[in-house]
């Protein structure tokens, strides 16, 4: 077999991982659209929220230390205590409902009934906002992130890819362990919302606000909810990003690398997101290996979102999205 | 009492197409003309012009071409930072390559160079709608300045990759370069702008902008009414691209002299753009110029009160200017969508019965 292709089956093995890891910010920004039409552009800065939380309690830093001690003169840093990874996640978790609960109660009960571009523009607000609040809250300072996920490269399939090819894959052991977290948590979500009273709720919200609304769905509740579950997911990005590159404000940045995934696969679908995200991994990862050296590199940037907008102009609603039909 | 259109009779229908149909509004017209172009060239300093005037004037470009896309046409984009990017290097691309033509024709081209490229990006939209559409136009911010930090070619091969403005003059004045006097930068800004807000303002209030809202307020309705879609929309892309050509010309050239594309014109650019129009007001030629100095107001502000005045370190003074800006975007879209403009409207309606209300 060719080096060449050798190479990149490896690339194309990335490419899937990478897509997995976008997949799964992809998810938060669905479930939100889905359930309440508002299209979250904070999704990413949840994500870079709720692992800096998560980094900060698991070292018992004091929340607006900096700030306190430019007030008061004092020197406050940390509690001294470090919390169990276990224990961090329940209570970042924690603060992400508080979250939740807040942005439905300042932000979105009051803009209800609002043209979609406003929402949108409201939550670009937010992502400013909590972008702001994170770096008072906990310094912006790059942090590691270690809650036990392993590391570094798979020696088993590098080993078997060398028996057979002659070439040992490099594939990292946290690509492979994200992948098998967002499959599950996609299993999960589906489970919620098929299986579950809330998730029915969910979906009949989603179907029709005025028809649920009407069988006696609480509104309010079920767009907390979303926006938990929506926090939730962004943890769980947050997580596997934050180990993987370490927290810092580029963590917010991976919403950007979302939103061409959401426009291939349909801002509506959750298989679409997936397929979408696997798509772009793969096709940005081949593309930068085929192309990139041709014209100096970092195509990665904006592949993407050529990509889509090229497959957009085919199919307007993208792969799985509703079908749009418009009328007078 | 002074703000009224009684006893104002209109015997021409010249004067009853009047930009400002009342009095005191027009007067009010060219008291800011005359102090913009009479008074403050003579008392201007280096301090004021790079901290407030300039960056006021070429956002305030900017804000208006994006207005016109935005706020009257309807297809928000997210192209901005893209798009200034193109009119700075095709601005640095002629001074370089032609430096005895004057800057006023180089700053043009690079509009009508970002004009096609506009076009170009735009011609999607027909097909993409909504926040398909928004999404579409960061295709174009990302690969805009890929581009530009990419290919050589447009920065000369310079070793550092940036560009740097080289010293160009207009009727013998210097206006760039770092021994430009500041209110000859000052003046050249504030004529693209005027002409620019007066092109806007009559452009939108005449058929071309009455086609632009009608396809903003509903597109298929509009197209069964007779209006060309595809005339509408690319028209919107290339007006509203050249504006914001002229703005990134203008920054580059005037304000900044030296910029790296990725710092200068990266994606926050274009938020910081969108957020003017929003704060400001969509579809509102005023609302352009409120939210472009509000917001390079704010920040100088923030600095002059955290950390001049109550001594915080700087990061935490830029991490609260985060969180204001947020929270007063989401503060406007509660409480009034439609922006300051909004706010000038409700002030005019209430002058125009002062001071007997009822």
């Amino acid at each position: 077999m060719p080096d060449q292709l050798i190479f990149a089956m490896e690339v194309f093995l990335n490419g899937l991982m990478a897509g997995v890891l976008y997949a799964l910010v992809a998810l938060g920004f669905v479930l939100i659209y889905k359930a309440s039409g508002i299209f979250n552009y904070a999704q990413g800065v949840m994500a870079l929220f709720a692992a800096m939380t998560l980094v900060g309690i698991m070292n018992g830093q004091v929340p607006f230390a900096h700030l306190i001690n430019a007030t008061f003169g004092t020197h406050v840093y940390t509690f001294g205590w470090t919390v169990p990874a276990f224990l961090a996640i329940i209570l970042t978790m924690g603060v992400m409902v508080l979250l939740a609960w807040a942005v439905q109660r300042f932000v979105m009960r009051h803009l209800v009934g609002q043209e979609p571009i406003i929402l949108f523009m409201a939550t670009i607000g937010l992502a400013y906002f909590l972008e702001g609040v994170a770096d008072l809250m906990w310094g912006s300072e790059i942090k590691t992130l270690d809650v036990g996920l392993p590391q570094g490269i798979n020696t088993w399939l590098d080993e078997v890819t060398f028996e057979i090819f002659g070439y040992g894959f490099f594939i990292d052991n946290l690509d492979i362990f994200a992948s098998i977290i967002a499959a599950l948590l996609v299993a999960a979500l589906v489970a919620f919302s098929q299986y579950t009273k809330q998730g029915r709720a969910m979906r009949a919200v989603a179907d029709d606000h005025q028809a649920a609304l009407s069988v006696g769905i609480s509104l309010n509740f079920i767009w907390i909810m979303v926006w938990s579950v929506a926090g939730f997911v962004a943890l769980v990005a947050g997580i596997v990003w934050g180990t993987k590159s370490g927290v810092q404000f580029s963590l917010s940045l991976i919403a950007l690398k979302a939103l061409p995934v959401l426009m291939l696969g349909g801002f509506t679908s959750i298989p679409g997101a997936i397929v979408g995200g696997l798509i772009i991994g793969v096709g940005e990862k081949l593309f930068e290996f085929a192309v990139g050296p041709l014209v100096g590199g970092a195509t990665e940037n904006w592949f993407a979102y050529v990509l889509a907008l090229i497959f957009l102009v085919f199919r307007p609603q993208g792969l799985f999205g509703e079908k749009i039909i418009e009328r007078v | 009492m002074f703000y009224r259109e009684a006893g104002d009779f209109k015997t021409s229908y010249r004067d009853d197409n009047q930009t400002f149909p009342i009095k005191f509004d027009r007067y009010r017209y060219y008291v800011v003309l005359a102090v913009a172009f009479g008074i403050i060239p003579f008392i201007i300093n280096d301090y004021w012009a790079n901290a407030l005037l300039l960056p006021f004037l070429i956002y305030a470009i900017a804000a208006i071409g994006l207005n016109i896309l935005v706020g009257y046409c309807g297809q928000v984009s997210l192209g901005t930072g893209g798009f200034m990017a193109v009119g700075a290097y095709a601005c640095y691309k002629l001074m370089t390559a032609f430096p005895d033509v004057s800057m006023f024709i180089h700053v043009i081209l690079a509009g009508g160079i970002t004009a096609i490229v506009g076009v170009l990006f735009g011609l999607p939209s027909l097909r993409i709608k909504g926040f398909y559409l928004a999404v579409a136009t960061l295709a174009a911010q990302f690969f805009l300045v890929w581009l530009f930090n990419r290919v050589p070619w447009f920065y000369n091969y310079s070793a550092s990759g940036q560009i740097n403005a080289p010293e160009r003059d207009v009727f013998g004045i210097i206006i760039t370069g770092p021994n430009a006097p500041a209110w000859a930068t000052y003046l050249f800004c504030l004529i693209f702008l005027t002409a620019c807000a007066i092109i806007a303002r009559n452009l939108t209030r005449g058929t071309t902008g009455r086609t632009w809202m009608a396809i903003r307020d509903m597109d298929i309705a509009a197209e069964i009414i007779g209006v060309n879609p595809l005339r509408a929309k690319l028209s919107a892309f290339a007006v509203s691209s050249f504006f914001v050509g002229v703005s990134g010309a203008l920054f580059f050239a005037i304000y900044l002299g030296a910029v790296e594309v990725g710092e200068a014109f990266g994606i926050q650019k274009s938020f910081l753009v969108l957020f003017m129009v929003i704060i400001g007001g969509l579809g509102s030629i005023f609302g352009s110029f409120a939210g472009a100095a509000f917001l390079v107001l704010l920040p100088v502000v923030l600095k002059v009160v955290g950390a001049d005045m109550l001594g915080w370190p700087t990061d935490i003074v830029a991490h609260l200017q985060l969180v204001i800006v947020g929270g007063l975007i989401i503060l406007f879209l509660i409480l009034e969508p439609h922006g300051l403009a909004q706010l000038w409207r409700v002030a005019k309606e209430k002058l125009r019965l002062w001071p007997f209300p009822h």
